[in-house]
């Protein structure tokens, strides 16, 4: 075909009405949170002192990290799909969730505590905590891959690895209100392992299926 | 960027904002203006990687095909030429990657070309062909009818006994699904 015919009909493809980027993921979000949930109610539910535990900070900082995780890595997922945007300072947002974690660790080990902090990072919970976050996390990683393929991410595996951190931050938020180990150490350490498995997992994916 | 650059890619600013506002015939003018920029550079970008460039227009094409279907992308208080050249560029280390070359372009690569001469002969391509065959009949008969046989879309309408809005519908449908196949899903 000749470039100038080409052009001509890209011209008479006229209709410039397109979802926003930005909706078509929070669209794809919304239609798979309900899986996510279902899994989280099916299978591990709230835990029965959460009335009791939201007195506890180590408890509350666990909802700001993940929610931080999530809202930043939405923050920067969107200009990743926009070609030519700078991400410029907005990159650092990603060390909001970081920064939280690391006082909430300061403040986990200079406190006077009757276990040990060796004991307070292994916790009790920690494999359904593995498994837990990427089961809920997955339908969402899945969903919202979908919606970011509406915008064009000229670099689609950083695309897809930070859509594996907010579906890791988002499914995060809804497990902490299970889990009963409340300690940053637990968190730094077996919450980190599950949302850098989405991570990757979202890399790989994205590499494939976000490409312009 | 040359003077002459910078002032070319503020143009296409303002053509891609009337094209926004709904005005088609700068888009058209868009289009046709950035095909030789986009050419000159597959062109040296295929040299530089020590690859033969008579594929370069099937990268140019596939270039304009991804800059139409994203270009809803691009931010109307931001300038083109940023937008366009990420694209591009993207476009160009990917074809460079099928073809078995990992290669780096650089950005300021594409800013400083300065489109070659108005070529004589119109520059034709084959992979857009080659995929049109496979496209779903309804979507091939309209952009054949559109793009091959230069037939408008109201008389496309009437002549594959279809509605204008159906036209548009098979036709935006044709156009991704060949974005699609030229990129290799």
């Amino acid at each position: 075909m000749k470039t100038d015919d080409l052009i001509r009909t890209l011209a008479a493809d006229s209709d410039w009405r397109s979802t926003a980027t930005g909706s078509a993921l929070l669209i794809a979000l919304v239609a798979a949170a309900p899986i996510s949930l279902a899994i989280f109610l099916m299978a591990l539910g709230v835990r029965p002192d959460f009335t009791s535990a939201t007195h506890n900070p180590f408890f509350d900082l666990k909802f700001a990290v993940t929610l931080a995780l999530a809202i930043s890595a939405i923050l920067v997922v969107l200009p990743l799909s926009r070609p030519g945007t700078p991400l410029g300072a907005r990159a650092w947002l990603l060390l909001v969730p970081v920064a939280l974690l690391a006082v909430g660790i300061a403040f986990d080990l200079s406190m006077p505590q009757s276990t040990t902090w060796s004991a307070r990072m292994v916790g009790s919970n920690s494999r359904v905590c593995l498994s837990a976050i990427p089961a809920m996390a997955l339908p969402l990683l899945v969903a919202s891959l979908i919606g970011l393929r509406q915008g064009a991410a000229t670099r689609p595996a950083l695309s897809g690895a930070v859509a594996g951190l907010m579906s890791g931050g988002l499914a995060a938020t809804v497990y902490a209100a299970h889990c009963t180990d409340d300690s940053p150490l637990f968190v730094a350490t077996w919450y980190s392992i599950g949302i850098a498995g989405l991570t990757a997992v979202g890399a790989a994916a994205g590499s494939r299926v976000l490409r312009i | 960027m040359p003077g002459q650059v910078r002032e070319q890619v503020s143009e296409w600013t303002e053509l891609m904002q009337l094209a926004v506002a709904g005005d088609n015939a700068a888009y058209h003018r868009l289009l046709r203006a950035i095909a030789p920029v986009l050419r000159a550079t597959t062109q040296r970008g295929l040299a530089r990687a020590g690859q033969p460039t008579d594929s370069s227009e099937d990268i140019v094409q596939e270039i304009l095909l991804a800059v139409h279907l994203k270009r809803h992308t691009w931010d109307r208080t931001a300038p083109f030429g940023p937008w366009l050249f990420a694209i591009a560029r993207n476009k160009l280390i990917d074809a460079l990657r099928r073809r078995g070359r990992r290669v780096f372009v650089d950005i300021d690569e594409f800013a400083d070309v300065l489109p070659g001469e108005p070529e004589k002969e119109t520059a034709s391509a084959r992979e857009v062909d080659q995929h049109l065959a496979g496209l779903p009949e309804k979507q091939r008969d309209v952009v054949r009818s559109i793009a091959v046989d230069s037939v408008s879309i109201k008389e496309t309408a009437a002549r594959l006994a279809m509605s204008e809005g159906a036209v548009r519908v098979a036709l935006h449908r044709g156009l991704a699904s060949l974005a699609a196949k030229l990129k290799g899903n």
